[in-house]
């Protein structure tokens, strides 16, 4: 039992070292054709990246990432791909900036007010593409894109100068939070984090407890594992996947929050978009797994943030989102043969098992 | 043909060893032994799909090696996998030259050689029929004709027999009895000894990857040939004692189910099915596959909605109940697909263990998995019920078939259902694993244990039923009892030959006999002494209640008393 334990072990970390070998010989091939160093370039990024406002920028920057990895893995776990949670987030985050502009309560109120109006607003997204998928067989890659379509419409018309918006300058934006809206930063410097990475902690946990410990998670998993068993076995599809969806909703209507709450105070033009995607990403990257997730997007974060700092040392930027898009791709892969070649291993040690008990086969059968 | 001295590894076992095999030109050459024995893989060398590590084929005088099935087909061995390879939407013709366009092209040319052959086995294939309209026999045929096409001189049957009645097992034995007066050779795999004997030339067994004996069928009896391929005694299906009481435990009254079917046609899956399983009765429910027996179980499992009817659990009505409040009030379920139904084939057995029980304790408390004590259920689950696997953290998917039964049995058992819907319970399942499962229902329906049984094996459907129904489209038209009828006669009713109350024709030999019956040799099981056919009542097919006035008076010693014990024990 225990070496199985060694075994088992070994094969978890054979994946991550093998996918990050494989990138970085991959893109030190890109890098070299283009005739630039290689080496140099990883040193120029560690280097940079290492910096303590550097630390600070990709906290910060992974907070979102992270919590919106989150949401996309509650999908995956149940075979939904959720590509929707860039949508589901920016209306998230639209409208709770909205209400939080126009209420002016005691921060320990207005914080979860807005927070929760977000959840339920990401939720409600969600959620269509769940009930589209449980009553009209809507595949929900394609409803959750449309749903981002037309989010990202809703939120154009409203976010006007006289409906739910004001301009100021060149920018329009939803009326400011008042101060009591502030979430609370950790002082660090030179830059502070923001506090609600104590929150993305928390879901992270949140999250890892929920799927792994509760009978609701268990049920969840065995959806996504297999439907028709998961039916056998008394679990309702349908309202796993609404539930599911909604779940995943939720999750994604915290993604914009650490901006809305910490940085910008409302919702404007230049409200960040794409953190849906870059989840999906991330949620591969760290198969789902709460602590992989984070160390992912922590990952991702300082990919971007060493990547502008290539640009001055006369490397072509871009190569950040070749080497993004080579590590996503060898992650997966990875992950892929290592999980077969566990599968063969096990499947070996049983057949070994097996034929040592056959051996014995005789006494076996009169202890059974 | 012969095959010498063939060992084939696979990382860790030894799926062939020293296999030994001569085919005479012109026979039928029976090959048998129990599942998992090697009978497939040996077949598999055969058909150059995988390459021997050490051993040789000779064909016809000359030593060959067949890399790829390609080389087999080119040398004339043709295989009839047990899984059929047709296209359900093309025609006959269209799935016959699919792939073998070459040789006749794909118009009249082919049509007339597809005829020729059909005509000269006596296979009677209609070329422009859609496959998918073709029953299971009909598919074989084509499967046949589709390897006759391609100028195969030997033909592979891999378990040819496991989804045929035993009329239409008769019929493709008048067929391989055509091939061999045509000079054909075939290699007929089956673990079905009555079968076994009454078509082939020449018996080869195989146990645990080796040849152990060669049988002339004339000269074996069943009971030799069993032992030789189990290398002990066989287990028998048979329940003796009655245990039946007349306490209701399943009532369904009337159910009624209709399914849209793929041309768009809404159609009456389950008709006015209308019976009741006593405490401590195993009903058994008989009929070709696809007449309504999966729908059925999904009906009273409540993962099917049906449109009328009522279903009762131990006096409450729970025709509206959800999957999990039936499991959580006693239904216990094996699927007929533990793949699909059964198992989480990803996850570890102890993940396993809690699948369709995720409420009920000792999976979990308060809405928390319990996962300490999951896995020591688990680690009692791999014991008792004797699950071969080197622990609980190992995939479904790596135990053999019989060991994931005997996994889902166990979880089964250890909610102490009310109610066992078990459907195929020993299919895929090697000697050994089926005797063991057998026990366990036996032993629970003394308990008081009410049991649905639905079998494609005639023979454990007799053996251990207490009452017998027929299911033919979607209706129960018939009903016999397991006293006296035989395989055969259930098998016309299968059909939608024979209905009502099937009575035991007198000049036939009834099942009923002294000596336990082998559950492989549907020929052997009635071929015992008929000591007093007509003693039991005949069930009435409109009463619901038939079994409970009169037990099986037939209490007769049981050779597998010891066994019982055994399952006692624990």
């Amino acid at each position: 039992m225990k070496k199985f334990d060694k075994n088992k072990l070994i094969l978890g970390l054979a994946a991550p070292v093998l996918a990050i070998v494989a990138a970085l010989v991959i893109t030190s091939i890109i890098i070299a054709a283009t005739g630039q160093d290689p080496l140099h370039a990883y040193e120029v990024m560690v280097d940079f990246g290492s910096k303590a406002d550097s630390q600070v920028w990709i906290i910060n920057k992974a907070t979102p990432y992270y919590l919106s990895a989150l949401a996309v893995a509650i999908g995956f776990r149940m075979n939904l791909f959720n590509i929707g949670v860039d949508g589901q987030y920016r209306i998230a985050a639209f409208f709770a900036a909205v209400v939080g502009g126009a209420l002016t309560l005691p921060g320990i109120v207005q914080v979860p007010v807005i927070i929760i109006v977000a959840m339920i607003v990401g939720a409600i997204w969600a959620g269509i593409a769940g009930l589209l998928k449980v009553t009209r067989g809507v595949n929900e890659v394609i409803s959750t894109i449309m749903l981002n379509a037309i989010g990202a419409s809703v939120i154009g018309y409203f976010l006007q100068d006289g409906r739910l918006a004001e301009k100021e300058g060149n920018l329009i934006h939803t009326p400011y939070l008042p101060d009591s809206a502030h979430f609370f930063e950790i002082p660090t410097t030179p830059k502070p984090i923001y506090g609600f990475v104590v929150i993305a902690a928390l879901a992270g946990v949140a999250y890892w407890f929920v799927l792994n410990r509760t009978r609701f998670g268990f049920d969840l998993r065995t959806v996504g594992r297999s439907e028709s068993a998961a039916q056998a076995s008394g679990v309702s599809v349908k309202r796993m996947v609404i539930t599911a969806m909604v779940l995943s909703g939720a999750m994604a209507g915290l993604v914009g929050m650490p901006t809305l709450l910490g940085v910008s105070y409302n919702y404007g033009t230049d409200f960040p978009v794409g953190i849906g995607f870059t989840g999906i990403a991330i949620a591969l990257l760290g198969r789902n797994n709460p602590f992989g997730m984070a160390l992912a997007a922590l990952l991702w974060g300082f990919l971007e943030r060493t990547g502008t700092q290539l640009e001055f040392e006369g490397y072509a930027q871009e190569i950040v989102g070749v080497i993004q898009g080579v590590i996503v791709l060898c992650v997966v892969i990875a992950y892929e043969i290592v999980r077969r070649y566990g599968l063969k291993v096990q499947q070996r040690k049983v057949g070994e098992e097996l034929a040592a008990q056959a051996r014995k086969s005789d006494k076996a059968e009169v202890s059974a | 043909m012969e095959l010498a001295g063939i060992t084939k590894r696979f990382p860790g076992v030894v799926a062939n060893h020293d296999i030994h095999l001569t085919v005479r030109r012109g026979t039928v050459h029976a090959l048998c032994g129990e599942n998992g024995a090697g009978k497939s893989t040996l077949m598999k060398i055969l058909y150059g799909m995988q390459k021997p590590d050490e051993g040789t084929i000779t064909l016809d005088g000359e030593q060959v090696t067949l890399h790829t099935p390609a080389d087999a087909i080119a040398r004339g061995i043709g295989m009839v996998h047990q899984h059929f390879m047709l296209a359900d939407n093309l025609t006959v013709l269209e799935n016959v030259v699919l792939g073998a366009e070459k040789l006749h092209g794909i118009g009249n040319k082919a049509r007339k050689k597809i005829k020729e052959i059909s005509d000269a086995y006596g296979l009677g294939v209609r070329p422009d029929v859609l496959v998918e309209d073709l029953g299971v026999a009909d598919r074989q045929r084509v499967e046949i004709l589709k390897v006759l096409y391609r100028g195969a001189r030997t033909l592979i049957l891999d378990e040819p027999t496991a989804v045929l009645v035993p009329q239409e097992v008769d019929a493709l034995f008048d067929n391989l009895r055509e091939l061999k007066s045509e000079g054909l050779t075939v290699i007929f795999i089956s673990h079905k000894l009555g079968e076994v004997l009454s078509v082939a030339d020449d018996i080869t067994v195989i146990r645990r990857g080796t040849t152990v004996g060669t049988a002339i069928p004339s000269e074996t009896t069943p009971k030799q040939l069993a032992e030789l391929m189990v290398g002990e005694e066989l287990p028998s299906p048979e329940t003796r004692e009655s245990t039946v009481t007349d306490v209701p435990m399943l009532t369904v009254d009337g159910l009624h189910l209709s399914a849209t079917d793929s041309d768009g046609v809404v159609r009456a899956v389950l008709d006015g099915i209308t019976f009741t399983i006593h405490k401590g009765e195993v009903l058994g429910l008989a009929g070709v596959e696809g007449n309504g027996q999966a729908e059925l179980v999904e009906a009273i499992m409540g993962m099917r909605t049906p449109d009328g009817g009522v279903v009762t659990l131990d006096g409450a009505d729970i025709t509206k109940a959800p999957t999990r409040k039936r499991r959580e009030d006693g239904i216990g379920y094996i699927p007929e697909d533990r793949h699909r139904h059964g198992l989480l084939l990803e996850a570890p057995l102890w993940e396993n263990r809690i699948l369709g029980h995720v409420t009920e304790k000792p999976n979990s408390k308060r809405g928390l998995i319990d996962i300490k004590a999951a896995r020591a259920d688990t680690e009692r689950i791999v014991r008792e019920y004797d699950v071969r696997t080197p622990g609980i953290e190992v995939t479904a998917a790596s135990l053999s078939g019989g060991n994931q039964q005997k996994l889902i049995v166990g979880r089964e058992m250890s909610h102490l259902p009310k109610l066992l819907i078990a459907a195929h319970p020993t299919r895929g399942v090697d000697v050994g694993a089926q005797a063991q499962i057998w026990d366990q229902i036996r032993e629970a329906r003394r308990e008081g244990l009410a049991v649905l049984l639905i079998s494609a094996d005639l023979d454990e459907l007799i053996g251990l039923s207490d009452t017998l129904r027929v299911m033919f489209r979607g209706r129960l038209v018939a009903d016999a009892d397991p006293a006296t009828i035989t395989p055969e006669e259930l098998g016309s009713a299968m059909t939608g030959a024979a209905s009502g109350h099937l009575e035991h024709q007198e000049d036939a030999e009834g099942a009923e006999g002294a000596e336990p019956s082998e559950p492989d040799a549907p020929a052997e099981g009635g071929t015992s002494g008929d000591d007093k056919p007509d003693a039991d009542e005949k069930p009435d097919a409109d009463d619901a209640s038939e079994k409970k006035s009169e037990p099986k008076t037939d209490t007769k010693s049981d050779k597998k008393t010891d066994k019982k014990e055994g399952g006692d024990a624990k």
